[in-house]
């Protein structure tokens, strides 16, 4: 068998182990959660007899083992449940949220990672004159800067002060594709400029780092233009601590960005996670964490994959 | 209308009401008088209602996880919602008095104990049939109905029999009710056709607009409904709720010109917001309080010098102006205030550390901290006020010792739990209602623990009083023996604090919720 397959399959039977190991870890935490869903359900209007009620409504007495079993079976057949609180479909509701995540963070993506990798490549080109200290040090300030703080400066500037772009950015059904892309227009720039700096830091020491070998030495001596140097011979072989980068910062994009969701009221997974935490809604936020955990994990997967085919040695075995 | 006026410069002095609010209002007492419909206080200020345009509210307070059933309704956001799709058989006006909607009117027997109220006919729901009694008494007896899990089973509990009689609906009570009107004006109470027992997340109504698209958490859209039965109301074309929880974001909304009205600021910013140009802020005081509650079974505070000593040690008005920012009124260790129908006002308890310092002496208390617990979720500002309580109680010598905990849990595992720690309550439209939910010692919520056959039996008997002396008397007394013996200590009361932009016209107060009462879609119109 090809030593790539092997490899691959080794990767996803660990990566399908995590996520197994998330649901364990995912379900003792909201065990552990104070108050029940029942008392968070009724809320200042609980009586005994209701709680009573409610908890057998919910199965809520049976063990946490049974419950959890029962719940991973029906995941695996891709049932993810009803909502304790509003008796939605977990899947729909979810599906939509989780789509509006992605075409966030999937915009967010189309803009920075070609963005962060040429700046690299320019700041390369440059190295220590002007354009690279510029590009540098600006990305260094967005991403030290907490993402809120960019959020309500930019909100300041762009909405309140000179009306340019809104503050808001709710999506719903029936806006049209260049309607929803005005809407986020505002997210999508704080989050380009969240992760913009460590893409782009990456790739250039990456590429600095094979800048040194004596391949590159050649190239400059038969004569080749600095900047086709850098990107056809020095950036294939930078790829892959690039890719990963990359990857953590996609990632981070699905996952990350409750912030950035609150601040500028956008319908994402983040604030549905959140408001069903507080209710103890123990299925939707199961559902929510084990999709997050598929996002991170498979994304990391996906860096690993292509690390490996970028690498010759291991497409071309002797 | 001299009540009217006088009940607008008492809000006045209190320091609710900012000018401008105030001076619409004596509009509205002008316009009432003269027309005595509710809609004229648009008349009065000589401008008729503009129709067209989409009303945009930016409101804080919805969640992913809420039903469009209103019966399950329990926060601003579906409060709100239900306002603009649906109506309840009467409502309680800005002036405290009952204004019949879907009921034309009622009438009472004598002990209080049947009240009969005649639905109005040729009524039309946003699906097209035609409103019946039926469906009046269908939706009063899924409210009554456990399983429902209904706000306002609290209320239909009081409630023997409801029955439909000709074109009436007739409530039997249990025992005499004087208070019937206010309570089936309760906001859950929203008829829907058949009750709502097919579907009771329908939204389908007889309001002033239709329901055209929901996304809970997010947005809800609605449509103007044709065939409204009241034409005097629902100038905008479309309404359009967008959910914004965070507080900075909906200010910056509204800022921005994204959304004309929004509701809950917060007291610390109201100030900076009301400066921004082409921007109103209206506040008004409601009737509801923030409270630090001890349990008076429980040692310490069964000692009832313990309980006087704590009360004379907290300064209400350093709390009304570093809390609230001044939007708010001063408390007096009882629930109800001014906005109650039948209220009496008692001496006000100042801040006074000899007094403090005697009954906490009185009380024998062996001087080891009393342990206060807070979090964040008991009202905005609740870790900052136990810090200004610690300081006011430490300068009488009574040493507080505050344990902050977190906001995740506090109300099923702190409040109503802990013997002492700080809440909030939203208040009720009537004294009866607000001392029968909380003061009465069988309330499932008597959050003090507080236990006084003398107060129940008070509370019984002004429930059923139908002359309104010896009620507003009972009331005096009942108030008073809270004030004195109670384990309630009450620094302030809060204003509702909305903003809109000079987008929007025909801003009304009312002091009854926020957002004019939630009738702001019913009311107002573009400039």
């Amino acid at each position: 068998m090809h030593p790539v397959l092997i490899l691959l399959a080794q990767r996803i039977a660990l990566g399908l182990l995590l996520l197994w190991a998330a649901s364990v870890l995912l379900f003792v935490g909201t065990m552990i959660l104070p108050g029940d869903v029942a008392q968070s359900i009724l809320g200042q209007s609980a009586t005994p007899v209701s709680l009573a009620n409610l908890r057998e409504e919910l199965g809520l007495n049976e063990p946490a083992l049974t419950r959890y079993f029962s719940w991973l079976g029906n995941a695996l057949q891709g049932d993810l449940g009803t909502a304790l609180t509003n008796g939605q479909d977990i899947a729909e509701a979810m599906g939509k949220r989780l789509g509006n995540t992605l075409f966030l963070a999937g915009t967010a993506a189309v803009i920075s990672v070609p963005l962060a990798i040429g700046l690299g490549l320019i700041a390369v080109r440059y190295k220590d004159r002007w354009p690279d200290r510029v590009i540098s040090s600006f990305t260094l300030a967005t991403v030290s800067v907490p993402e809120f703080v960019l959020g309500y400066v930019a909100v300041y500037l762009f909405s309140v002060q000179f009306r340019i772009f809104p503050s808001l950015a709710t999506i719903y059904d029936g806006m049209t594709f260049g309607e929803k892309l005005w809407a986020i227009s505002m997210p999508t720039l704080v989050l380009v400029l969240v992760v913009l700096g460590h893409m782009m830091r990456m790739t250039r020491a990456a590429i600095l780092n094979v800048m040194q070998s004596a391949y590159i030495e050649t190239a400059e001596l038969k004569g080749l233009r600095p900047f086709a140097i850098i990107a056809r011979h020095a950036f294939p072989n930078a790829v892959a601590p690039v890719v990963n980068v990359v990857m953590l910062n996609m990632a981070y994009l699905v996952v990350g960005v409750v912030v950035v969701e609150v601040v500028f009221v956008y319908p994402g997974m983040g604030q549905y996670l959140v408001d069903h935490v507080s209710k103890r809604d123990v299925p939707v936020v199961l559902a929510c964490g084990l999709v997050f955990a598929a996002v991170y994990i498979g994304l990391n997967l996906l860096a690993d994959v292509i690390s490996i085919l970028s690498n010759p040695r291991l497409r071309h075995p002797k | 209308m001299n009540d009217d006026l006088s009940r607008l410069i008492a809000a006045l002095d209190r320091a609710g009401v900012t000018r401008r609010s105030f001076m619409g209002g004596v509009a509205a007492v002008g316009a009432a008088a003269a027309i005595g419909t509710m809609l004229a206080p648009d008349a009065a200020q000589a401008q008729t209602p503009k129709k067209g345009g989409v009303l945009k509210l930016g409101v804080g307070g919805g969640e992913t996880t809420d039903a469009l059933d209103p019966a399950l309704a329990d926060s601003p956001v579906p409060f709100l919602i239900g306002r603009i799709w649906g109506d309840t058989i009467v409502n309680v006006a800005p002036d405290g008095s009952i204004e019949p909607r879907l009921a034309e009117e009622f009438s009472v027997n004598e002990d209080g104990t049947v009240w009969t109220f005649k639905i109005r006919e040729g009524v039309k729901f946003h699906d097209g049939t035609v409103m019946t009694v039926d469906d009046v008494v269908a939706t009063f007896k899924r409210h009554s109905d456990e399983n429902a899990k209904s706000g306002a089973l609290g209320i239909m509990q009081g409630i023997a029999g409801i029955a439909a009689d000709g074109g009436n609906v007739v409530f039997t009570l249990t025992q005499g009710n004087a208070d019937l009107p206010y309570l089936v004006s309760d906001y859950h109470l929203i008829v829907q056709p058949g009750g709502g027992v097919a579907d009771p997340n329908a939204a389908i109504g007889t309001g002033p607009y239709k329901l055209t698209s929901a996304e809970p958490g997010v947005r809800f859209a609605f449509e103007k409904h044709a065939e409204d039965w009241d034409t005097s109301r629902g100038h905008f074309d479309g309404v359009e709720v967008l959910v914004i929880n965070d507080g900075t974001a909906r200010t910056s909304a509204l800022q921005a010109g994204q959304v004309h009205v929004i509701n809950r600021i917060d007291p610390k910013v109201a100030r900076l917001i009301s400066q921004a140009p082409g921007i109103k802020v209206e506040n008004i005081s409601g009737r509801g309080h923030y409270v630090f509650i001890m349990h008076t079974n429980t040692a310490p505070f069964d000692n009832k010098d313990l309980r006087l000593a704590l009360k004379y040690a907290i300064n209400r008005q350093e709390m009304v102006d570093k809390i609230l920012d001044g939007y708010g009124g001063l408390g007096n260790d009882i629930p109800v205030n001014a906005a109650y129908p039948l209220f009496t006002a008692l001496p006000q308890r100042e801040y006074d550390t000899a007094k403090a310092a005697e009954h906490y002496k009185a009380s024998g208390h062996d001087g080891s901290p009393i342990v206060l617990l807070v979090a964040d979720t008991a009202f905005p500002g609740a870790v900052d006020a136990a810090a200004l309580f610690q300081q006011s109680a430490a300068a009488a010598g009574i040493p507080l010792e505050i344990q902050r905990v977190p906001d995740d849990g506090y109300w099923s595992d702190v409040w109503n739990v802990k013997p002492f720690c700080a809440s909030y309550w939203g208040g009720r439209p009537v004294q009866d209602q607000m001392y029968s939910t909380a003061y009465i010692s069988t309330a499932d919520w008597n959050d003090t623990k507080y236990s006084n056959p003398e107060l129940d039996a008070l509370i019984l008997q002004a429930r059923s009083e139908t002359d309104l002396a010896v009620r507003t008397d009972l009331y005096a007394k009942i108030g008073a023996i809270i004030h004195d013996d109670g384990g309630v200590i009450c620094p302030m009361f809060n204003d509702f604090i909305d903003a809109h932009s000079d987008a929007l016209a025909g801003w009304s107060i009312d002091p009854n919720q926020e957002l004019m009462g939630g009738h702001i879609a019913s009311k107002t119109w573009m400039a």
